[in-house]
């Protein structure tokens, strides 16, 4: 088994829409549930991973500026991760095909863990 | 841990209203927009990491928080609630007061005074309606196009009238005001339309309607919670929705096809709300007035009571219509008075009763005329009769559930003989 990282990126617009209404928000938040459940049930899941706050620093080249964002000009970011195991890339990409945030115009980025053990 | 059901609406209307007591009603947009970035972060963390053990708590606190930092960062440049202007301004008091705010008692009071505001008499039924709907019961714009069948920009344009009417005041209803009993019953009669919209409105048996019961139902237990609220008027009012609300598990059989009263599985009823219901008609029954909502709760408790449709106490059933036209005459009181006159006396009676009608052309529109026209055709045995009027009604369905009902039944006048009397009130 290998494992893969889940990126999930949102657009600012698709994150309000998966919000809508709260009945829509409780029904998304019922998606990603039953999707992390489904998950965790068949071994998949090595770490929920946590959310990202929106707001961050960046801190650039040599003269090691510090700017708010780049969240202007990133035109979706990452709003969290959760590292999963599976058999190849394949099946990661499989799994990820369930992910909620496909339902709202977000996208789940899919990045193997580079193995150490040579 | 699983969210109860409709639990960020519900947590939305409470929320909404802590924040309100202490923005300011002016700034309701602003309370609103913090509730919506609390839920925000809430979907955001319980995706990943799961629901907490006290979700309630959790989204409380996020409120709170920012709650905190919107009045720390804008109690200079911003006015809040002028009541609470004062201890506001000081670090010393404006943690204590927010916390306050969101004490259980002052949700309660704050959400019935939100309730009270949205219920100006100012403002037209179908806006007040919009208001408790969307501040109070947390629904959307497009859930509320839904329920009610109209578009999306008509309910925006309702809501932004009734809500630059309530930001236009300065606060909210004051419970002690000397208008507190007036205004109760325009509240009142809110919620009796928000019920009857789930129970008989065009959007009936399909999902919405049970939540639009469901909300008007939970709305009256607050107004029971507090006890200048707490009157007979309001005692009658909960036992009319709580017993036809009993009926809605047995009004749709499990193919989800209609079925009306006569053919209902009385075993299927909720015996725990009929209960309920004729526990508050008792209550009801304390004070000199007699209003509409008490003779509606009687009419309801006579079914909910009657072990057969046969064996239901039909004299007084139409005695109790009788009472009720003399009262609050309407189109649909007359005609639930003809089919309960055509179960005590005949069908022929019945439909004498529904030819006689005084404003009988209010309800052209409406398929349960021509459909108790069929249903009593059909128990005088003429047969062609009530087929054409089973054709007319269906013509008439506001939703395939009823369409499906009536094309079934003009179908059946062509078919076998079937001599089960096949009337009621209330459908």
């Amino acid at each position: 088994m290998s494992q893969f990282l889940y990126l999930y990126r949102m657009t600012d617009a698709s994150r309000q829409a998966a919000m809508g209404s709260p009945e829509q928000a409780q029904q998304s938040m019922q998606r990603w549930m039953t999707w992390m459940r489904e998950l965790d049930t068949k071994g998949h899941l090595k770490d929920r991973g946590q959310p990202l706050e929106r707001t961050g620093k960046v801190v650039r080249g040599q003269q090691k500026s510090v700017t708010d964002g780049p969240y202007l000009e990133a035109k979706d970011l990452v709003g969290g991760f959760t590292l999963v195991e599976a058999r190849d890339i394949d099946q990661a990409v499989e799994l990820s095909r369930g992910c909620p945030i496909l339902d709202g115009g977000g996208s789940v980025e899919v990045r193997p863990v580079m193995k150490m053990d040579m | 841990m699983e969210l109860s059901e409709h639990f960020f609406r519900r947590e939305s209307g409470r929320l909404v209203a802590a924040l309100t007591r202490i923005f300011g009603v002016h700034n309701l947009t602003l309370a609103e927009d913090v509730v919506q970035d609390a839920f925000c972060r809430a979907l955001e963390v319980w995706k990943v990491r799961g629901v907490p053990d006290n979700p309630a708590a959790w989204l409380m606190a996020a409120a709170r928080h920012r709650a905190l930092d919107v009045v720390r960062r804008e109690r200079t440049a911003q006015k809040f609630a002028p009541e609470l202007a004062r201890v506001l301004e000081s670090e010393w008091t404006l943690a204590p007061t927010v916390d306050e705010a969101f004490a259980q008692p002052a949700i309660r009071d704050e959400q019935l005074r939100m309730m009270f505001s949205c219920c100006h008499p100012r403002l037209p039924e179908d806006v007040q309606l919009a208001l408790v709907l969307n501040i109070l019961c947390g629904f959307g714009a497009g859930e509320i196009a839904s329920a009610f069948l109209i578009g999306r920009a008509a309910v925006e344009k309702r809501l932004s009238r009734g809500k630059t009417t309530l930001a236009g005041a300065k606060r909210l209803f004051d419970l002690e005001d000397a208008e507190f009993e007036a205004r109760l019953s325009t509240v009142l009669r809110a919620l009796y339309l928000l019920f009857n919209e789930g129970y008989h409105g065009g959007a009936a048996d399909t999902a919405v309607h049970t939540d639009l019961c469901g909300e008007a139902m939970h709305l009256t237990r607050l107004l029971l919670e507090a006890p200048p609220a707490a009157v007979p008027e309001t005692y009658a009012l909960a036992a009319l929705m709580s017993l036809h609300a009993a009926r809605l598990p047995a009004r749709l059989d499990p193919d989800g096809n209609l079925n009306p009263l006569v053919d209902q599985d009385r075993s299927r009823w909720d015996a725990r709300l009929v209960e309920q219901g004729l526990g508050y008609l008792e209550h009801s029954a304390s004070g000199p007035v007699v209003t509409a909502y008490h003779i509606e709760a009687a009419i309801a408790a006579a079914h909910a009571t009657a072990p057969s449709l046969e064996e239901t106490d039909w004299d007084s059933v139409v005695e109790l219509y009788d009472r009720l036209m003399s009262l609050a005459a309407s189109p649909v009181v007359a005609l639930n008075r003809a089919i309960a006159i055509g179960q005590r006396d005949g069908p022929s009676s019945g439909l004498d009763a529904l030819g006689s009608m005084a404003d009988r052309d209010r309800l052209r529109r409406y398929p349960f005329y021509p459909a108790a026209m069929g249903e009593l055709e059909w128990r005088r045995g003429n047969r062609a009769a009530a087929r054409a009027h089973f054709a007319a009604a269906a013509a008439l369905a506001r939703n395939p559930v009823e369409r499906r009902f009536l094309v079934k039944r003009a179908a059946e006048c062509g078919g076998v003989v079937d001599a089960t009397p096949r009337m009621e009130n209330g459908w």
